[in-house]
């Protein structure tokens, strides 16, 4: 499964047309998946609060969306552009990859919530493959 | 098998009845866009070839209809869920031959499109207990799998 041009142009535009909701909607997406999966939890010990709109949730939701932005810049080369991030989740965090799948339903469920006349049925698909590559492009340092 | 608080009964009852009919319609074009591959088992359905075609496709609209009526049962029996769709889980493995990997994938795009649908009435905690139920569902139509 690889993104066409015609992907890329739909994630861009997309993008582009969110990103002024686009910091509320990782925080959402963050704390719908740390809610519906609750499983999700136990990376983050660290935090006092896991619950949605506290400040950890907010600040991380903001951190993940944000990389994801930059990853819409460097969609064609997003094994490259992730590299870094590739090393941080495969030595450092030590995420199971299974749960980028789990993020990625949420934050797709989050833009159909506050964008539902422009997350149709194309943009769905187009945005999901890109979740998707930016997921392997993620797991590529795991082992 | 599952076991459910009565504000998660309330909150499943709720869900369904801010649904409309178009609903199932919707969800299945979006899982025969999103997940081509699903096409596999609609080959008697005519044009699938572009989301547009999938979109005006009246077969499709008509199934999705079967499939939400089916989803109803499910509904109006969360403490049976298993027990509800034993016969269609016997269906859907000796004669539809469905990997029952799609049923999860057909859960996941229903709940986007009720996402858009209900907006930011369906909030996490709401998300929580409806994916639940239609995580019941999903092992259910896969329990009589041989």
């Amino acid at each position: 499964m690889t993104l066409s041009a015609k992907d890329k142009a739909v994630v861009k535009a997309f993008w582009a047309k969110i990103s002024s909701k686009a910091d509320a909607i990782g925080s959402e997406a963050l704390g719908r998946m740390l809610t519906v999966y609750p499983q999700t939890k136990t990376y983050f010990g660290h935090w006092s609060d896991t619950s949605v709109g506290s400040e950890p949730v907010v600040k991380h939701g903001k951190t993940v969306i944000r990389a994801l932005g930059d990853a819409v810049g460097k969609i064609d080369d997003l094994v490259g552009g992730l590299a870094e991030l590739s090393t941080l989740h495969a030595f450092k965090l030590r995420v199971d990859p299974g749960n980028f799948k789990i993020l990625s339903h949420n934050i797709l469920v989050a833009m159909a919530v506050n964008f539902p006349a422009d997350f149709t049925a194309e943009v769905h698909v187009s945005v999901d493959k890109f979740l998707a590559e930016v997921a392997a492009a993620l797991a590529v340092k795991y082992r | 098998m599952a076991d459910w608080t009565d504000a998660q009964r309330k909150t499943v009852a709720s869900v369904w009845g801010q649904l409309d009919a178009e609903i199932g319609a919707h969800a299945l074009a979006r899982v025969l866009i999103v997940y081509p591959w699903t096409q596999r088992y609609f080959g008697s359905f005519g044009d699938l070839s572009t989301a547009a075609a999938i979109l005006g496709n009246g077969k499709v609209a008509a199934h999705g209809k079967v499939v939400l009526q089916a989803l109803e049962k499910g509904v109006k029996n969360v403490d049976a869920i298993k027990s509800t769709y034993t016969d269609l889980s016997r269906l859907h493995c000796l004669t539809l031959k469905v990997d029952p990997d799609n049923f999860r994938l057909l859960a996941d795009c229903l709940t986007i499109v009720i996402a858009t649908k209900l907006g930011a009435a369906f909030n996490p905690q709401v998300q929580a207990t409806w994916q639940k139920f239609l995580s019941a569902c999903v092992i259910a139509l896969g329990s009589q799998y041989v």
